[in-house]
């Protein structure tokens, strides 16, 4: 499998925020990383200074050094100490958890729910009757208006954790509970993560990313995923494959006759930059080899090969081409 | 009424002959706590080899972006078996070796309370394991070539339930575990009751050497949090073949349950291993820093406010799940107390060692090696107890390198150390030096280059338990430098196991006291008779062996 994503990618690094949780969890660990670089180089260097001071030196005496057997006032002191600063830092962890965790949604928020699927996911948008797949779109906030996403947790199978590190920490997505999370992009542009909990045999191939539009822009997005699928009279013939072979089973094209749960919903299928969960940029070729072959993208996927024969996938993904 | 003895029996002319036949049955048939201890040890040291083969193809695969070395199939099961033999296999059987075979020699004793339950303990640890290992060997027809487990050490429900993992993989490892559980329940029970029972005279709580106060508490946290994890696989079990629903969230079971149960045990687990390390360590620094310990009522209490805190950190491993603001906050403010015990051991080492004169033999330069790695360990703790943090970090490479710091860089160094330090008493012969010293560096240096790293892969957004990863996201050098670290842990390795079969023909003769030590067990002979003391030992302090030697000033007066 060749994890190949698209261009302009960043590495997803938890001290590159860019939505409001994330910045929140970076101020946090500023703090949390000096006092324990601090506690590192005192401790450290006590104990260097020990190793290096009361070494053997050669030529010295067999004798027994003098036998110290405590002192309640130093132990006292190193008790104290580290009470203190466990204090300081329970305090400041407490009013960060609530924060974030109770944070009230303004009356512009996007509402998104996300479904952990064995080994990609569904997002929905229940407002707007948008479903799609892999790649979550989303407005920029800002504080003239705050437009901040509110994403609601399903799995229909096993554990699964959504964390894009750049926009939030993670969050599990637990079959039979519904867990909530948010995130408040600042910048526009395409943040990357994956799924963050062991979930079988492609857990690595389960990745994520969420594309922020400036707020027209996602407006524009939003209509066009509103809209019909294409019916472009030219690709019948492969359509006509898509919706007399096991393909409708599974997926769903909008105003069509398939209508399927399992996979991924097909109605916007070329807006779409990557296939089989990132694994993969959206060409006609790799297309063709993932309908083809998908485990030859992505071991252990579950959509099976299906068989086609030469013209059958030519024209299938003729047809595929012009979901956009 | 007259007793009649039975009659005595031609003894079996193959076992009569001597030779390798006689020595297996004799090793196979005993109940001797030192040659149980050995044989625990043995075995784990041998399994640590297996999982640390599986840990190179792992870090093989992931040297680059993309590779293709093994498949994700395979690659699921190395890790799976990996994790579960490191902490079943080799952790706890090491540890618990080394508290059969030193325990009884601490305290004066002739063996442990109930030897034959301690030999049953070591078979079905050793059986256990070798149920695991079958697991590679035996297909179950339905599902692949092989059905080694794939599901990970910690097992998440729904993924082990039948939906999700059809063949046997995951019975594999589940009976594997709760059998091998059960050992080490009895060996617990077996070392709490002869710690309490069989002291020699004089020898009161307050007077157990710190390794013996240790293992008892270790010994006490392993009853109290084995039961819930065998609990919960015997529910697996029902789950999985009697269509019981504790699991299945299709029928309406808790997925969150199963990490409550878990981690329940999980948490207490890494205690049940990291203690001993102290344990052992509390023995060696003093003697090579020639001081008594600093301030042994203080370290008994810790160790005591470890044993107790422990029990109520677990949910720590969950910040993740969703439990709400309060519990969060509660399990938080737990996980920061306990490294509050945790440092006041690391200060009274430091001060230990403060004004000695420290020699630095292989078993002090692992020792000290543990004091720096333990307290990155201990730092890394506590980022991840910051629950926003540890959203970023939790089940990314972060806390790969984390645990890896508290379970190879500190248990397995102490490990080391204690066998350099105990190695004379167990065989009569030194460990070579020289070979010592090449091992402890090269072990550094590769244990530092394979797990530093992994600290900023996992800030730097790379999830644990993936098999590859895209090349755009900035991980390869990080990973590239962790895979180089391991052929320099793989030599250190080879050259220890060359120093212990070398030593063991030619190595120098340690008689009773290498290290010029206080403890009991280097009271009497090395390797010491079946008996152990010829006659019953009387201690007047914590360090019997120092009163003799030092008549004119001795400990009592001090304590």
């Amino acid at each position: 499998m060749s994890l190949i994503a698209a261009t302009g990618i960043s590495t997803p690094s938890m001290f590159a925020p860019a939505s409001t949780p994330a910045f929140a969890i970076r101020d946090l660990s500023f703090l949390v990383l000096a006092v324990v670089t601090l506690i590192f180089i005192v401790v450290a260097g006590v104990t260097l200074y020990a190793i290096v001071r009361y070494r053997r030196r050669p030529g010295e005496d067999g004798g027994d050094p003098p036998q110290v057997y405590g002192s309640t006032q130093i132990e006292l002191a190193w008790t104290v100490v580290p009470f203190l600063i466990v204090i300081v830092l329970f305090l400041t962890t407490t009013r960060y958890i609530f924060a974030l965790e109770r944070h009230a949604a303004p009356p512009d928020a996007v509402d998104v729910t996300v479904v952990g699927n064995q080994w990609w996911w569904e997002i929905r948008y229940p407002r707007l009757g948008i479903v799609t797949a892999n790649e979550l779109h989303v407005p920029v906030s800002d504080d003239a208006r705050p437009t901040p996403t509110f994403i609601t947790l399903e799995s229909v199978d096993v554990i699964h954790s959504f964390w894009v590190p750049q926009l939030g920490g993670k969050l599990d997505v637990i079959p039979g509970k519904t867990n909530r999370t948010w995130i408040e992009p600042r910048t526009p542009g395409t943040y990357v993560g994956q799924c963050a909990e062991f979930c079988g045999v492609q857990h690595a191939g389960m990745l994520l990313r969420v594309t922020v539009h400036p707020k027209d822009e996602f407006d524009a997005w939003v209509a066009a995923q509103q809209a019909a699928a294409a019916d472009v009279p030219a690709v019948r013939a492969g359509r006509d494959v898509f919706t007399s072979v096991a393909c409708i089973n599974c997926h769903t094209v909008r105003g069509t006759p398939a209508n399927g749960l399992f996979g991924p919903d097909l109605t916007h299928l070329m807006s779409r930059a990557t296939l089989g969960a990132g694994v993969a940029p959206n060409t006609p070729d790799n297309l063709r080899a993932w309908v083809n072959d998908p485990a030859a993208l992505k071991p252990g996927a579950l959509m099976p090969a299906m068989k086609l024969s030469n013209d059958q996938l030519d024209s299938l993904v003729a047809y595929l081409a012009t979901l956009r | 009424m007259s007793v009649v003895a039975p009659p005595i029996t031609a003894p079996d002319m193959a076992l009569s002959r001597g030779g390798l036949l006689a020595a297996l049955h004799d090793w196979v048939v005993t109940v001797d706590h030192k040659r149980l201890g050995i044989m625990y040890v043995v075995s784990g040291l041998a399994f640590m080899l297996i999982a640390g083969l599986e840990a190179g193809v792992i870090r093989w695969q992931l040297a680059a972006a993309g590779n293709t070395i093994v498949s994700p199939q395979v690659f699921n099961r190395l890790f799976t078996v990996h994790g579960t033999t490191m902490v079943f296999l080799v952790g706890v059987p090491i540890v618990f070796g080394f508290a059969n075979y030193l325990v009884p020699l601490m305290i004066g004793a002739r063996d442990l309370a109930f030897p034959r339950l301690n030999a049953f303990g070591f078979w079905v640890f050793l059986f256990g394991g070798l149920l695991l290992y079958f697991s590679f060997l035996g297909g179950d027809g339905l599902y692949g070539a092989g059905s080694a487990p794939d599901v990970g050490w910690f097992a998440y429900a729904p993924l082990t339930a039948r939906a999700f993992s059809p063949g046997n993989s995951t019975d594999y490892w589940n009976l594997s575990i709760l059998v091998t559980g059960f050992g080490t329940v009895a060996t617990s029970i077996n070392l709490i009751a002869t710690t309490l029972t069989m002291r020699c005279r004089g020898m009161s709580l307050g007077r157990m050497p710190l390794y013996v106060w240790m293992m008892l508490v270790v010994a006490a946290m392993t009853v109290i949090a084995l039961p819930p994890l065998s609990a919960a696989q015997i529910m697996l079990l029902l789950d999985r073949f009697l269509g019981a629903h504790f699991f299945d969230t299709q029928a309406g079971g808790s997925a969150v349950m199963w990490q409550h149960f878990f981690w329940f045990f999980g948490h207490p687990e890494v205690y049940i291993l990291m203690v001993p390390g102290f344990a052992m360590i509390s023995e060696i620094i003093p003697v090579f820093s020639r001081k008594v310990i600093f301030g042994y009522p203080m370290i008994v209490a810790a160790s005591l406010a470890i044993g107790f805190l422990s029990m109520t950190v677990w949910a720590h491993h969950m910040f993740a799940v969703g439990m709400g603001a309060p519990l969060n906050s509660a399990f938080a403010a737990s996980t920061m107390l306990i490294a509050i015990p945790t440092g006041i051991k690391i200060f009274n080492w430091v001060a230990t060692m403060y004004g000695g004169r420290i020699r630095f033999a292989t078993p002090m330069l692992f020792a000290c090696a543990f004091l720096f790695q333990f307290l990155c360990a201990g730092l890394t703790g506590i980022i991840l107890a910051v629950v926003p943090f540890n959203w970023q970090l939790t089940d990314s490479y972060f806390v790969v390198a984390h645990f890896h710091f508290v379970l190879v860089g500190s248990l397995i160094f102490t490990i080391f150390g204690a066998i350099y330090y105990w190695f004379p008493k167990a065989t009569g012969r030194l460990l070579s030096e020289r070979l010592g010293r090449w091992h402890f560096w090269l072990f550094v240096i590769g244990f530092n280059l394979t797990f530093l790293p992994m600290h900023w892969a996992g800030m730097l957004g790379m999830p644990r338990r993936i098999y590859t990863y895209p090349a755009d996201r900035g991980w390869d050098l990080w990973n590239l430098i962790a895979s180089i670290g391991v052929p320099f842990q793989a030599a250190a390795i080879l050259i220890f196991l060359l120093n212990v079969v070398v030593s063991l023909r030619r190595g120098e003769r340690a008689g009773r006291d290498p290290w010029d030590a206080w403890t009991l067990e280097w009271a009497t002979a090395s390797p010491p008779p079946p008996y152990n003391f010829e006659t019953a030992p009387v201690v007047e302090s914590r360090r019997p062996l120092w009163d003799l030697k030092h008549p004119d000033d001795p400990d009592g007066p001090h304590e």
